[in-house]
């Protein structure tokens, strides 16, 4: 009976991959967000709003826009992806970089978001104290603004992990569904809908999914609440 | 000797002010809204003046005409906020601490100790500034501000928050820096009866005009 719970080599390869590509997608894409929060939050300046829907674009948008799009800057061919391909030998389409790829631009404006809010919530007013004893604006951001706001940047990080690992639309038309590459959770979920007697390995690897999602929302909580506590607030 | 001549125009207000302070204590009066505190964020560089020039002891921070303007974390301005302004992530030992990074060591006035003593901080120095009363975060925001080595201390309604036994616990402490500590200050208060225990030294500021000075 607890046979079911045993995951074959396959499954742990899956598991393997998804957790690769969810990791290096949120360290690509954590300072970036970060600065681009911060200066969505604290700057005003020509063509803001312009930046602010770009920024917000892949979440509106089908996901199977960006990949395309991906696929016609970044593939071998792209108008980027030749010289990546040319001159560093980098190919990014249907590479497992690739889909970190495609998994960071969908899970950017996710971290951006929750940034930029926890970002604007700090008190200026600390930042011009901090100012006045004598600290540059850049060691206000990190003596000062960061810290305050690294509750929001950590619930960014675990929405931008999890969106990661669920990203199904831009990996696909981006990078396809290439076992052992690119083929992550949802994608082999996908693959064993679309054979006979494939319902079982998908419903476990849908409980597998479960569990992963609802692990990294746990840990959210936890390290929200420890973040929450080392800048002297309480919430029940 | 602090010289300041500014102008600062917005909507419905209009400020208009010259003033020179040779005394070390002065005490800046007004209604709120007369501009006082608007006076004192010009001073610190936080809001810009139309035009004008400050200068502090020889050393321009602000000239329109000569386009010198210094950041506010290049003024050696200590600031003292009504609301305390503590920041809550750090201990108050690491509040007070904070400006010593930024002081070379043959800068700093003041040893942490020195203003531990001073303002009878060491049974706070653990805690956090949510776990402080209202009185003692005034506390520390002055030690804060005092081991920033300020050249001009300026207090903007410290008191204005608190109840009148609280005012009493720390007016104490106040008088005390005014006269124990060589550093010129700014009081800034819409009470006639707080400043009276401060200084005799007053400035009165009418719908953001100086209208005396003795």
């Amino acid at each position: 009976m607890l046979d079911i719970l045993r995951f074959t080599p396959s499954e742990i390869s899956i598991l393997a991959l998804s957790l690769k590509v969810a990791l290096f997608c949120v360290v690509l894409i954590l300072v970036p967000a970060v600065v681009v929060a911060w200066v969505l939050a604290r700057k005003s300046f020509f063509g803001k709003s312009l930046l602010d829907s770009l920024v917000h674009l892949p979440l509106v948008l089908p996901p199977v826009v960006p990949g395309f799009l991906l696929l016609l800057l970044l593939g071998n061919q792209g108008l980027i992806g030749k010289y990546l391909h040319n001159i560093f030998g980098i190919s990014l389409a249907f590479t497992w970089m690739g889909a970190v790829v495609a998994s960071a631009v969908m899970a950017f404006p996710l971290m951006v978001r929750s940034a930029r809010l926890a970002i604007s919530q700090v008190d200026k007013g600390l930042e011009i104290a901090a100012q006045s004893l004598g600290a540059h604006p850049l060691k206000v951001f990190f003596t000062i603004t960061l810290p305050l706001s690294m509750p929001g940047i950590i619930t960014g990080l675990i929405l931008a992990f999890s969106r990661s690992l669920g990203e199904f639309g831009a990996t696909i038309t981006f990078v396809g569904n290439i076992e052992n590459e690119t083929r992550t959770l949802p994608l082999a979920i996908y693959s064993y809908t679309q054979i006979p007697d494939g319902d079982l390995p998908a419903l476990r690897l849908v409980i597998l999914s479960m569990a992963l999602a609802l692990g990294a929302l746990m840990i959210s909580d936890r390290l929200e609440r420890k973040a929450n506590q080392n800048i002297g607030r309480h919430h029940d | 000797m602090i010289e300041v001549q500014v102008r600062l125009k917005r909507k419905h207000f209009e400020l208009d002010a010259s003033l020179q302070l040779s005394q070390r204590v002065t005490a800046i009066y007004g209604p709120s809204g007369a501009g006082k505190s608007t006076l004192l964020s010009i001073i610190a560089g936080i809001t810009q003046p139309d035009s004008g020039r400050i200068v502090i002891d020889g050393e321009c921070l602000f000239d329109s005409q000569a386009r010198i303007n210094k950041p506010i974390h290049q003024r050696k301005i200590g600031l003292v906020f009504q609301e305390g302004r503590l920041f809550p992530h750090l201990t108050v030992e690491h509040n007070l601490s904070y400006a010593l990074n930024f002081t070379p060591v043959k800068n700093q006035q003041f040893q942490l100790k020195q203003i531990v003593a001073l303002l009878e901080l060491e049974a706070l120095l653990k805690q956090r500034p949510h776990q402080l009363s209202g009185g003692e975060k005034q506390r520390v925001a002055l030690g804060r501000a005092l081991l920033s080595s300020p050249r001009l201390l300026m207090l903007d309604e410290p008191l204005a928050s608190l109840d009148d036994r609280l005012k009493n616990q720390i007016l104490p402490f106040l008088k005390l820096v005014s006269t124990e500590i060589n550093i010129p200050m700014i009081y800034i208060s819409h009470s006639k009866k707080e400043i009276m225990q401060i200084t005799d030294n007053l400035v009165d500021i009418q719908h953001g005009k100086v209208n005396y000075q003795l």
